[in-house]
Parts: structure tokens; sequence; C-alpha cells
């Protein structure tokens, strides 16, 4: 550290936390929310820019193998799908659920003006805004906004992980961040804040003390909410000992317990494979696969796969060329992958990039990510996407 | 509704021009006449600030030269990792070191305002060198001409690069610039047209840097064509379409509104209010430090809509606190991890329009962060985060796995003892509360403190008390 350091006061250190000992609230038992039966999203953000080239393969496209000397997947080794694509070889999982009629492909997903800086795209998608404006709530939060003062929501979005990302932060409703239930519960639990949360406004309802106040009330009664219904009918499937495994897991097991959360949040990472991409990203992939498997294994055994609908995105896709580092570098559009048991059209649902068209090495978009957007508002969470979107977009047939 | 007393106003005019009173300088301020708290602000902000430099020439050398990522492309992928790596740990150094300042510095408002323009010239860039230069010339310029500062921050190798105006040249022009030096330094959306940004954008061909990261006027690159910029028309550079945007009023009465949004209220906007502050912010010829005055000095800012409904920043809530309580840090760069699980750390503001602010600083697990954050300080508890890594900087070599920082964090309560010592310890919640709290003082919420609050000793007293009062909605408004 280069850090200029001044004086600091010095004094006697005082034992000030033995004096600080936070009191723990009893459990007290609230009324039962309505079972909610409903369907769940589940968003996995692969962070980074997941190489969709490399994820389902062009196997029959020469161009590809020319662009891709030391690092392209050799057809013999990918799990076909076509006669033209194949999966990752880490992606076996998939493929079954491929197989099944559980998995769909959208490709060429993108937007107008792509920006090849990573947090820039990943805003354009949490925002769902327009690469020239931005916008600083984020499409599911807006979601909430219009959904929440309809029904009562006690957790109605969760994220897995420390904090909430802007696609969960609306206007008036954001989503909850946790790694764990009993941890955010621990963390929140105190006699304190629960009479502080619980006590009568003291300020008039607009202003941001009030919203202040019932932001605590809210956080409290939801870790409260989401501990009890984590607990309910916790899963008890095998699922492998990752972070994305145990996270979702930990979704598993409140989707059983009937908890009224619609929209999970899930990040996997980090897919920005410059240099030496194909150990990393069998890694990454892999530890996608087998989370992914074990989930929809789970939730088919318990009968509510058809429930659910599991969306991946990234901020882009990379360069189709390898670069002289054994990696790719940063491009625009990619893949999507939605898996559920309720696929309305399941498989390949549009053409493969086309690589005898490029823009300036980079792949063009033919689908907007907004279009997917506004299909599952649309036909999965049931509401009107034009409020939410700021416009209307055509909607796809995958639901 | 009555006024406010003497001590709420104070410390209404040292949290929004400052970062809050300062534990030991307290008793002296409140001594003062309130006529002399304005003047002696400015007073203490008069010198020219010292640079914040963590870099070294052998390191400056480093770095000149790959501002841009073509050039960076050509290091070896090692050479690269660890140009970005050490480029990276430089930046938390700036970081922090700038922390330090806003806690320590005499000189409040410069560093403040500093702070503002922080926002308003958002930038990322993975170049220390860029950033820092940029930070000084902000910090130098925060109180003195708007139109220095623009012209400076324009020509800054971080806002060029940032904003892709390397890459604008003659017939292949690139708009990023000229957009945002319209859209979020000077006009505001709405108040120029699409054909203005691409005639701006010619004027602005051939502005970059060179390997120094110095300004430079590529004469080669330049389109000298005619440019019609907001009805003028001429053979305009870069220079001119500035000298342009600051003859607008519009101007004037947008940095005087972001400024009233930032420095007085940020939901509640009075226009005729705001007009009259950009007029005259206009009519000085953009003298930031009168546009201040104008402000601080109002009788509307005392105003009872205005003290006590500013929701602080992560920065202003993290300085303010140690500006209050006084503590050590066994491990400072544990205040990284703090910026980052409070939503705001310096030199990664989210996107080019800076931090929105207000309302956006709160979600669950932020509020409850910050609700916890005097308990984890009292028992020298840890914070805890996965990583997150940054793929701007990391390119996906950062290291998977959590993120465990204690704060280590020692207290030291002699100033506050001593500011409080003569009032009775009956007495003392409430004399505390109306000091740390800048909201009125609710007996109801007085009571479920008091509820929670040690007092076997008046040293016990003391500190659970200001522990309970920082640990409440109540604390997180200034």
């Amino acid at each position: 550290m280069l850090i200029r350091r001044r004086t600091f006061l010095k004094t006697a250190s005082l034992a000030a936390a033995s004096l600080y000992l936070p009191r723990f609230l009893q459990a007290h038992a609230r009324p039962a929310a309505l079972p909610n039966r409903g369907k769940v999203l589940v968003v996995v953000q692969l962070s980074g820019g997941n190489d969709g080239l490399n994820t389902v393969v062009p196997i029959g496209n020469d161009i590809y193998y020319r662009e891709r000397p030391r690092i392209a997947i050799k057809a013999a080794h990918a799990l076909p799908l076509t006669a033209e694509a194949a999966l990752h070889p880490a992606l076996a999982g998939l493929k079954r659920l491929y197989d099944d009629g559980h998995l769909a492909v959208l490709h060429n997903v993108g937007y107008p003006n792509p920006d090849r800086s990573h947090f820039r795209s990943m805003d354009i998608w949490h925002s769902a805004s327009p690469a020239s404006e931005y916008w600083h709530t984020g499409w599911i939060g807006r979601y909430l906004d219009a959904h929440c003062p309809s029904k009562p929501c006690q957790a109605p979005a969760l994220e897995l992980g420390d904090a909430i990302s802007l696609a969960l932060k609306g206007q008036q409703r954001k989503g909850i961040a946790l790694r764990e239930p009993a941890e955010l519960y621990a963390a929140i639990r105190s006699a304190y804040f629960a009479e502080y949360a619980a006590a009568a406004p003291v300020a008039p309802s607009d202003t941001p003390l009030a919203y202040l106040q019932k932001t605590m009330a809210d956080a409290i009664a939801s870790a409260e909410y989401i501990f009890k219904k984590s607990g309910v009918k916790p899963s008890t499937a095998n699922y492998p000992d990752t972070p994305l495994g145990r996270q979702l897991r930990t979704v598993a097991s409140l989707i059983l317990g009937e908890a009224d959360t619609v929209v999970y949040y899930l990040s996997l990472g980090s897919f920005d494979t410059h240099i030496n991409q194909p150990m990393q990203h069998q890694r990454l992939l892999s530890q996608l696969d087998a989370a992914l498997a074990a989930f929809a294994a789970d939730l088919k055994a318990q009968g509510r796969w058809s429930d659910v609908l599991v969306m991946t995105f990234s901020e882009f896709g990379r360069r189709v060329s390898q670069n002289a580092s054994g990696g790719t570098d940063h491009g625009t559009a990619n893949l999507m992958f939605f898996l559920g048991g309720a696929l309305r059209r399941p498989g390949l649902l549009n053409a493969l990039p086309d690589l005898n068209d490029l823009d300036q090495g980079d792949l063009k978009f033919t689908t907007d990510f907004r279009q997917a957007y506004a299909t599952v508002l649309e036909r999965w969470l049931e509401t009107h996407s034009q409020p939410i979107l700021g416009q209307a977009f055509e909607l796809l047939d995958f639901l | 509704m009555h006024a406010p007393t003497v001590q709420r106003r104070l410390k209404h005019l040292l949290w929004r021009a400052g970062f809050g009173p300062d534990a030991a300088e307290w008793p002296t301020w409140i001594q003062r006449p309130e006529k002399a708290w304005w003047p002696l602000l400015r007073q203490q902000s008069a010198e020219e600030p010292g640079e914040l430099w963590v870099t070294d020439d052998v390191v400056r050398g480093l770095f000149m030269g790959i501002g841009e990522f073509a050039r960076l492309e050509e290091l070896t992928p090692e050479e690269r990792r660890s140009r970005r790596a050490q480029s990276r740990d430089l930046l938390q150094s700036l970081n922090l070191s700038w922390l330090e300042e806003m806690v320590l510095s005499q000189a409040q408002l410069r560093e403040k305002v500093a702070l503002f323009w922080h926002g308003h010239f958002a930038s990322r860039n993975f170049n220390i060198v860029f950033q820092q230069d940029l930070l000084h010339i902000i910090r130098t310029h925060a109180l003195d001409n708007f139109g220095d500062l623009l012209r400076a921050v324009s020509k800054s190798a971080a806002i060029l690069a940032f904003l892709n105006n390397q890459q604008n040249r003659k017939g292949k022009p690139n708009e990023n610039f000229a957009r945002e030096v319209m859209e979020l330094f000077t006009l505001g959306r709405g108040h120029y047209t699409e054909t203005d940004v691409k005639e701006a954008a010619r004027a602005f061909t051939g502005w970059g840097f060179d390997l120094k990261g110095q300004f430079v006027f590529r004469q080669n690159q330049h389109d000298r064509g005619i440019k019609t910029v907001l009805g003028h028309t001429g053979r305009f550079d870069g220079d001119d379409v500035l000298d342009i945007l600051l003859e607008q009023r519009q101007t004037a009465c947008f940095i005087a509104q972001k400024m009233y949004r930032f420095f007085v209220n940020d939901e509640q906007v009075p226009e005729e209010r705001v007009l009259w502050l950009g007029n005259r912010f206009y009519d000085s010829g953009y003298d930031i430090g009168r546009l201040l005055e104008d402000i601080f000095t109002a009788e509307w800012f005392y105003d009872e809509e205005n003290i006590g409904h500013q929701i602080k920043s992560p920065v202003v809530l993290w300085v303010g606190l140690r500006r209050t309580l006084p503590l050590t840090l066994d491990d400072p760069e544990a205040q990284l991890l703090l910026q980052r699980a409070l939503g705001q750390v310096l030199f990664f503001p989210p996107n080019v329009a800076g931090w929105p602010g207000g309302r956006t600083w709160i979600d669950t697990t932020t509020l409850m962060l910050r609700l916890r954050l005097p308990h984890i300080l009292a028992a020298s508890d840890a914070i805890d985060l996965g990583t997150d890594n940054d793929d701007d900087i990391a390119m996906g070599q950062g290291r998977a796995g959590r993120l465990r920082r204690r704060l280590g964090a020692e207290l030291h309560w002699e100033p506050l003892a001593e500011t409080f010592a003569q009032v009775p310890s009956d007495e003392l919640l409430p004399t505390l509360a109306h000091y740390l709290w800048q909201t009125p003082v609710a007996k109801e919420r007085l009571a479920i403190v008091q509820k929670h609050t040690h007092s076997l000793t008046r040293e016990q007293l003391l500190q659970t008390a200001t522990l309970q009062l920082m640990a409440t909605p109540e604390y997180q408004l200034c």
C-alpha cells in the first residue's frame, strides 16, 4: 500500500464489543401466506461474456474451424444436436434435457450499437435500455413495481449472492440478496431492529425516513419468511458441491416450500476467456451443466419442473477469431438457453450464426434480447411487457 | 413547525458542504457566530490541494502509452495481466488516499465538491495514471471556474479514452464523446438534436492523447469542414464547441440543478429557485464558488424540508462516521470491500452517468448492512463478500472464492466523551440523538434506543447509545 498515512488519535482500546451483545429476537409465528403454485423464472447470468460459438458449436462450418485453429471444439468431441450444431462436451446434462424437449436455444441475440465493455453491456442487459440511454432501474425490478401492488409479495425476487443486481431494482420494489436463508435471518434477527421497524412511523409516508423504515421492516419480514419457507420442504436431492449447485438447491427448496418468489437470479463466472480459454471454459460449463441437470432432475422428481423456466444470458459473445493467447476477445451477439418442462417450442429456435456475414469480425444480432424478455414477461409471468420495457417487441414462440 | 436550532443548522451545513462535523473540532465550531461559518469553510478550502499521487516515475513510465486497449494487446499476456493487476492495486491506493483526505482534510468543501464532480465527470479507466490525473484536475478546479474545469476534463486522457475520442477521426466519426459532453457534462437531455451531436463529433475529430497521457490535437485526423452546432456555423474545432456549449444559459441551469440535487434536496427541486441559481451562475462567468455561496448562504437552504431529507451516499456515510467517531483500522483495504457492499466504489461509477443517488442507494441488503455497521465496528467483526470480479479489469483472471476482511476497528471515544463531558447522564441519550441525527428526534424512538442501551457506567452509556443511535434509519439521513 502506498497510502499516505497521518497520525490517528491514539488511545487505549476499550472493550466496546463486550458491552454490545445484540439480544436476539424470539422467532414468532407470522400469518401463513397463500400457497403459490405459480410459475417461477430462474435467471442464470454467465458473467464475463460467454463464448457462444464454443457453447453450441457450428460443427458443419469451415469458417469456424479456420478462424479458431487452436480452440475450436472438434466435431467428434461435441454432443450433436443436429447435423450442423453440437453442444460443448461439458454439457452432457443439457444434451439430455435437449433430447427430452426441455431445452431451447436462441442464437444471435443482441442489440443495436453493441458495447464491448463488460459493465456497460451488462448495464444494458440489466436495465433493458437502448444502448444510447442510461436507466437506473432493471427490467425485473420494473416487473416487481408493476406486479407487487396487486398481490401481497413477501419475497417476489431473490438474488443468490451478496448484492442486488441492477436487473432486480425497480423504482418502488427491489429484489432481496441472500447467500443462504439461515445466514440472512441470523444477520437481521435483532430485538432492537425488530422493535424499531415495528414502531409507528414518525415521518410522513413520502419522506426518505419513512421509506427507510419501511425498507427495514420489509427486510426483516422477508428474511424471516424466506428462512421459514426454506425449511418447509428442503430439497434432499444431490447437487454438485459448487456455489451454483448450492444456490440452485436453495432455489429448489424455496420452490418446494412454496415461497411466493417469482424470480430467482444467479450468476456464474468469469467467462472472460481472453487467455487459455479451453480449460477455463470447460470448467465453467461443467459447473453450469451439473448444477442445472441436478436442479431439473430434482424438480422433475417433485413434479414442479413444468412450473419453472430457466433462462441464461451473458453480456456479450466473443469474437469469431481466436486471439494470440489461446483465447477470444469481446464480441457482440450471443446465444441464450431456455430450460423447463413447459416449453412450447424446444430445440434450436433460429438459424445458427452466419459466419459469412460479420461486422468487423463480430456476429450480427438478429434477435433483440428484449424480445426474449418480452416473451418471458408476457407468456410466462403473464404481464404486459410494454410498460416494463418501454416499447413493444415482437414475441418469440418458445413459450 | 419551529425553526431548526443553531446546532442543527450548523450540522446541516457541515454535512452538506462537507462530510459532517469532526468530533474534535465540533466544540470550536459551535462557538462560532453563524455568519462566520461559510467564510471559514471557503477559507479552509482556499489552498491549492496537494497531489494524491500513488505512482512514482517508474510506474508512470510503465503505464504510459498503454491507455488504449489496442496498445495493450501488443503486450504479452503475462505483461498484460501484471500491468492490469498493478493498476488495480494502485487504483485501490488512490481510492484509499482520497478517502483519508475526505476524513482528515480541513478542506471539507473542496473534497465534497470534488466528489460531486467525480460523479459528474464519471470515468472508468483501468489506467491508474489517467485516473490520477483526472482526479487532480477535479480537485484543483473543484471550486473555481466551470469553463476551465470542463476544458481540462474534456482534454484529459481518462475522459477521451473512456468516451472513445481516440477513435474519432475525420470521415470516421465516433460520436460517443460529443454526445456525452452535451448530455451529461453541459446541456442535459432534450436540449440538443442528433444533428448537433453529429456536427460536434466532427469538430472533436483529432482530439486525443499521446503516450504520456497528454492532450494532443492531431491535425491530420481533424475534419476542417464547416459545421453547424446549436445554430452556430463555422469551421469549428473542439474548443469552439465547448465555447458554444458554455454560451448556452441551459448549461449553467443544468449544472445548478444538478448541484441543487446533490447539495440541497434530490427529491424536491423548485424550478424557479434553480433558474435563479443558474442565471446567477451564468452571469458570474461560471464561478463555481459563487454558485456554492448562493446555495449555502440562502435562507431556503435551512428550510425544514431540506434538512435530514438526504440519504447519505455510502462514501458520505462512511467518511462521516469516521469523522464523528475516529477509528483506526487494522486492515484499511477492507474499506474497499465496504464501498462495494454498500454500492459505491470510488473510480468505479456504474456508468457514464455517474451514481444516481437518493433512494437508489437503498435496498434491503445495503440498508441492513448500514444498520449493522456500528455493530460490526464495535465487535471488530468482519465483512464477508463473495468475489465479484470486475471483468473490465480482471479479464477473467480473478480468483474465485470468498472475500472476507476483518475491519479490525479500534474506536476512539475520547473526543465524543470530552464534547459531552458536562452533560448529565440522564440527558446524554437525547443530547447524543440531537448531535447524531438530522431528522427531528421523536420521543418514541428515543424510548426504543434507551431500552437497548447499557448504562452501568457513563462510558458504557456513551458508547452503546452512540452505536445504537448510528444503527438506525435516522442516521442514514443528513
